[in-house]
């Protein structure tokens, strides 16, 4: 292609509590290495939101950040102009809630940017550890793997799909992990959630560029780590 | 403000009568409790199962639950807390200190209530105690012993898995030293969350020792607006929390006091990291009117705490143990380690958190001009990592064979903190 691929990270300011750099980092190595040309572009919480992008990445927080993240993504609109002309995001833990209808920070419930049909809550326990499930199969993806950190529970509206079936671990509520919809993916899998799902990394490059499938890279390390994991969340 | 001459002589006064305060209001059930606490750790080190400063305070807390309030009960004490610095710099100021006589501490990174019990039931009649405290555990410590200082270091993500998330903790701290006015505080000026935390205290000294890890302050704990930063200042945009004026702070090798006068500090230690915490440690001890010049040949005499910076030859390799825990201290990490060999050690056990996420928030590219191997329980957590980082490594499977890999010469060890302690082991518990 002619044009650089265009990533966003939204707001490491604000949402970057648990290595969520790591995604920006996956996704330029896996374009670098099929020859995609990347411009990456970490958007700070006082700049405005460009709209032209092609995948946006939104990562997890505190409380109070998440709080102001939503607010201003509100204000600012660029990132609901990029998703209506048909941006690929991937948006993870407090990302992820803020994407739906509502969420709760502070022990109040704060309005969400309605991206997703979707709202959550607080959950009884906190979900901390190994989380595991299987993929939507319309996605073709093998099983996801993460760690999961959250207090929050999620309640999916018609309007989307649950990314997985949880087989370890809790997600949205113990029965559905994540959320998919069009060309926007959710999860509770926090981080670095890319580095143990590398097809997720290309569906969303797969997605951004129009392709069905890309040349393969070799995935040797992320292959082991993936075996150990999806093992030890099933112990 | 700091006066360090009256504070002195206020030292002197009351710890002449310090000795026989201990001892000899301790409740029966106490002394019962120190004694079998004492034993209890003895027995522990004696069947090789590990220093017992943990085990001893243990059955201590069990059989009086308020033993810690009873041994801390007359002593001038000073805490030290923080999620990075915080051994070596208890380490230093009990140093610093030893000007005064004997000085009772928690040397082996046991920095829960049990650690603190067990250093102060070993430490008889002494009246100065510096103790590292746990970051979770300070406004229970605080309310326990009643410190005489509450020294401040840093706050930044540590085992994010459970461990509080940092504004959580900056409040806890500031609700904790609220409660105290009359406890001295000794607080890093360059961490605007440990400036909010502090801030509650009557009396406070700021020094300054840079922050190298800025990603968990960007946003004001007060109003919530950006924190901004030039030249080492920072203020928030929207409300008055800004940096305070350090009185003391580093300057090139050396530490300048409040007075102004520029002092070198020569550590064994290795890093600029380092530095910084002689300069905490030179304030903590100056609030027990101990002045730079009489502390600092006594921080020169620091070689190593429990395994950190140690050095040791085996099969002609000279091997370097530095420990990073998190991404602020694997950056300090990167800063002292020279540029040799070296072997990155992972684990997630319960003492290191069971989340890796953190490998993402440290660029690795430091190390991409020397040869890298790689172990651990979460090797391959490390591996994708580095390979996203672009650094070559080869991943080995034992500590033995890492040594083998290298040739001769020094070979720098970097890992979180069960591999440190599994590595240490193999060395002999190296201290």
């Amino acid at each position: 292609m002619s044009e650089a691929l265009r990533i966003v990270w939204i707001y490491p300011d604000l949402l970057s509590t648990y290595g969520d750099r790591g995604n920006l980092l996956i996704l330029g190595r896996r374009a670098a290495i099929r020859g995609i040309p990347v411009e990456t572009y970490s958007v700070r919480s006082d700049q405005p939101m460009p709209s032209t992008a092609d995948i946006y990445l939104i990562g997890g927080g505190e409380d109070g950040p998440q709080a102001l993240a939503a607010q201003r993504l509100i204000n600012d609109g660029g990132l609901h102009r990029a998703v209506n002309q048909g941006a690929a995001v991937l948006a993870i833990c407090a990302g992820y809630q803020l994407f739906g209808h509502s969420f709760f920070a502070k022990g109040a419930k704060c309005p969400g940017l309605g991206l997703l049909d979707l709202h959550s809550d607080r959950g009884e326990t906190r979900a901390v550890g190994e989380i595991r499930g299987d993929i939507d199969p319309r996605l073709g993806l093998p099983p996801l793997s993460g760690f999961e950190n959250h207090g929050g529970r999620t309640h999916l509206g018609p309007d989307v799909a649950p990314l997985a079936r949880v087989t370890a671990g809790i997600g949205n509520d113990g029965q559905t992990e994540g959320a998919w919809h069009g060309k926007i993916l959710g999860t509770y899998s926090h981080g670095p959630a890319l580095a143990r799902n590398p097809a997720i990394a290309d569906l969303l490059l797969r997605w951004a560029i129009g392709a069905d499938s890309l040349s393969p890279v070799d995935d040797t390390w992320a292959d082991r780590l993936r075996a150990e994991r999806l093992a030890a969340a099933g112990a | 403000m700091l006066k360090p001459d009256s504070r002195q002589l206020d030292v002197t006064s009351r710890s002449g009568t310090l000795v026989a305060v201990t001892d000899g209001k301790m409740p029966l059930r106490a002394k019962v409790a120190t004694s079998v606490s004492k034993t209890a750790a003895a027995l522990s080190r004696a069947a090789g199962r590990g220093d017992g400063s943990v085990i001893g305070g243990w059955i201590g807390l069990k059989i009086d639950p308020e033993l810690l309030t009873h041994l801390a009960a007359g002593r001038a004490i000073a805490l030290v807390s923080g999620t990075n610095g915080k051994t070596t710099t208890t380490r230093l100021a009990a140093a610093g200190l030893g000007v005064l006589g004997p000085v009772a501490t928690n040397s082996f990174g046991a920095n829960m209530p049990t650690g603190h019990t067990s250093a102060l039931a070993k430490a008889g009649a002494t009246p100065f105690a510096v103790l590292e405290v746990d970051e979770h555990y300070l406004a229970r410590v605080i309310d326990e012993t009643n410190p005489r200082v509450v020294a401040l270091l840093n706050l930044s993500r540590d085992q994010l898995d459970r461990a509080k998330e940092v504004a959580m903790m900056a409040q806890m701290w500031r609700t904790a030293l609220a409660g105290h006015p009359d406890v001295a505080v000794v607080a890093n000026a360059d961490d605007p969350m440990v400036v909010w935390a502090a801030q509650g205290a009557s009396h406070i000294t700021w020094f300054s020792a840079g922050q190298r890890w800025l990603d968990d302050s960007f946003v004001c704990p007060e109003s919530g607006h950006p924190i901004e930063r030039a030249n080492g200042d920072w203020w928030c945009a929207g409300c008055p929390l800004r940096r305070p004026t350090a009185q003391w702070r580093v300057e090139d090798d050396g530490v300048v006091d409040p007075r102004g006068d520029w002092h070198l500090v020569k550590l064994q230690l290795p890093g600029t990291v380092n530095i910084g915490n002689a300069a905490t440690a030179l304030a903590v001890a100056a609030e027990f009117g101990v002045r730079p010049i009489e502390a600092l040949p006594r921080l020169s005499t620091v070689a190593s705490i429990a395994g950190r910076y140690a050095q040791v030859d085996r099969d002609g390799r000279n091997i370097r143990l530095l420990l990073a825990k998190n991404p602020a201290s694997w950056l300090e990490a990167f800063d002292m380690a020279e540029q040799s060999p070296t072997l990155l050690s992972i684990n997630a056990r319960d003492p290191d958190g069971f989340d890796t996420s953190w490998l993402y928030d440290v660029d690795f590219s430091p190390l991409h001009d020397r040869p890298v191997l790689i172990t651990g329980d979460r090797a391959y957590d490390l591996a994708v990592r580095l390979e996203v980082n672009g650094i070559a490594f080869r991943h080995v499977l034992s500590f033995e064979e890492a040594i083998r890999s290298v040739p001769m010469g020094r070979l720098e060890v970097i890992a979180n903190y069960t591999a440190f302690q599994d590595i240490r082991a193999e060395l002999d518990r190296v201290n």
